[in-house]
């Protein structure tokens, strides 16, 4: 069975991101960039199907402009067959991201689509749930393991009050939360190998779409600081000063 | 402007959040009606028709939307749209799960986890972990939000709102149940407690969480953990405070044994009161806390349950 997992180029999550003077965005200029970390667990637990015979191809794709190439070339290295790059220099909406990956579906059909539930960057946490309403497809969420069973797949979910598991009639959504799998590091020969998988570059444009944003952002700014507060020497000190200054404790 | 919210709840309970959606609402105003969809879940649209400030609950009692599938609720959300300029969610699991397809599905964007409403039309809302705070325009005519409950006080709960049985059934058929697996307990929830007591890797194994249980009914606290502690097994998911587990902001935070991560300040900063307990003095988590002791967590934990 086919398997797309779209990914997304995000700014590194070690790097502490700046907004701009001018609170116009971020500043990205010059910061390191990686494939963004639910993404990298959601090629990760494809290229776990295909090793376990479940998935026969693994196709790779992002939006974006001509840098995020650098990422597919990651994903092709942990173990995807092939790439799609859908060219584009504008920032879209999580919208308009599902509707360029709903027809990238309808002409790939796969039976599994495997994204990261949110990017580190923009944290909506929408587009698989989108791009599964678009195509009429079930969703299994922030899934902590993935079974597939015949012509479901039985998705365990981590939910505020523990775990849910629901099954999926085929072809179906997932997306991935952190306890899904701990990816693998790219060895140095699939990096080598993976410079000559096919990657695909198609502009957004031909796909027909109105890709008019949707929203607007207005401002950037940095969030309120907090004050570091003091140290106090004891236990005794401690509930003193929750009782009697914080008084959030009596 | 009319405006609907979505109930979180697990057919036995309104939950305390659903109140703070509320206020949200209150914040963008309009005429506001609740929507519970659930099964045998005659007790909360009971505490739902007193939600202040709510003047209709319309209700979906079926077998369909038992376990809230996002594939059968959206299809209902979405044929109720209509009537609505406003669609609203907590930013829970449920509401994350089901809006987007909402959205999706009525072809407008989504606008997630707002922590404040600046008019109808535009919000604010925290993106990279927090460390950015946008303010968004929605430019569709429909909105569809779903609403950070930190960011926002809960309504009281003296209303007598009409209720109104809804008689449609959406079941997509293309999903289905299979198991809960829910972490048991008799402490309050993480994201309704005033006071949270969390542990991080320093705790060093699952069994030393016992460690802050004494404390805990002390304070009437829920428990908490770090992601550290959750990825190492010391306790469930849905323990973990941080980014991508629970967002809290109760009266009193202790994080025991947390060195203070990004993307665990992401889930608690917005405490009124931060107490951290750690041995290393180094540990970012002090740059936040109000009150910080350097000290062995062994040590520590049981002289403050004993002085409490």
């Amino acid at each position: 069975m086919k398997v797309l997992v779209p990914i997304k180029r995000v700014i590194d999550y070690n790097v502490k991101v700046r907004v701009k003077p001018d609170h116009s965005n971020v500043d990205l200029a010059n910061t390191k960039m990686a494939i963004n970390p639910f993404c990298e667990i959601a090629v990760e637990e494809a290229v776990r199907l295909k090793e376990a015979g479940v998935a026969t191809e693994i196709i790779a794709i992002s939006i974006g402009d001509k840098s995020c190439q650098e990422q597919l070339r990651t994903a092709l290295a942990l173990g995807a067959d092939r790439a799609i790059q859908i060219d584009t220099d504008e920032s879209l909406d999580a919208l308009n991201i599902a509707k360029l990956l709903q027809k990238v579906v309808e002409e790939e059909q796969p039976q599994l689509v495997i994204l990261g539930k949110q990017s580190i960057d923009s944290d909506n946490n929408q587009t698989g749930q989108m791009l599964a309403a678009l195509t009429g497809m079930p969703q299994g969420t922030f899934a902590s393991v993935v079974k597939v069973d015949g012509d479901k797949v039985n998705v365990t979910r981590e939910v505020d009050g523990g775990l849910q598991t629901v099954a999926l009639n085929l072809p179906a959504i997932v997306t991935t939360d952190l306890r899904l799998n701990e990816p693998r590091y790219a060895s140095l020969p699939n990096i080598m190998k993976a410079k000559r998988k096919p990657l695909v570059v198609k502009p957004a444009a031909d796909f027909g779409l109105n890709l008019t944003a949707r929203t607007k952002l207005l401002k950037v700014t940095p969030p309120a600081e907090r004050q570091a507060g003091i140290v106090v020497e004891s236990i005794d000190e401690l509930v003193e000063k929750l009782k009697n200054e914080a008084k959030v404790i009596s | 402007m009319s405006i609907l919210v979505i109930a979180e709840h697990d057919n036995i309970s309104l939950k305390a959040e659903t109140l703070k959606t509320v206020n949200a609402a209150q914040k963008i105003g309009g005429d506001i009606t609740l929507l519970v969809t659930g099964f045998n879940c005659q007790n909360v649209v009971d505490a739902a028709s007193k939600v202040n400030g709510v003047s209709k609950v319309l209700v979906a009692d079926n077998a369909a939307y038992e376990h809230q599938l996002a594939e059968n609720v959206s299809l209902l959300v979405t044929e109720l749209a209509g009537d609505f300029e406003h669609i609203l969610a907590t930013a829970l699991t449920t509401g994350k799960n089901f809006m987007p397809r909402v959205a999706a599905l009525l072809d407008v964007a989504q606008i997630s986890d707002i922590i404040d409403v600046e008019s109808s039309d535009t919000f604010v809302r925290p993106i990279y972990a927090g460390n950015a705070i946008a303010t968004v325009q929605s430019l569709d005519n429909k909105k569809v939000i779903t609403v950070r409950t930190t960011g926002f006080d809960a309504v009281a709960t003296d209303g007598n709102a009409e209720i109104i049985n809804l008689d449609t059934v959406t079941d997509a058929g293309i999903s289905s149940h299979v198991s809960d697996e829910l972490t048991v307990s008799e402490r309050p929830d993480l994201g309704a407690a005033s006071v949270v007591i969390s542990g991080g890797r320093g705790m060093q194994n699952g069994d030393n969480f016992k460690l802050l249980d004494g404390i805990a009914d002390k304070l009437g606290a829920a428990i908490g953990a770090s992601r550290a502690a959750v990825d190492a097994g010391f306790v469930p998911n849905d323990m973990q405070v941080g980014q991508t587990g629970k967002i809290v902001a109760p009266d009193l935070y202790i994080a025991v044994g947390i060195s203070g991560a990004i993307q665990h300040l992401a889930g608690m900063k917005d405490s009124k009161v931060i107490v951290a307990i750690n041995k290393d003095p180094e540990a970012p988590i002090f740059q936040v806390a109000d009150y910080g002791i350097v000290a062995d967590l062994f040590d520590a934990l049981p002289e403050l349950e004993s002085k409490l």
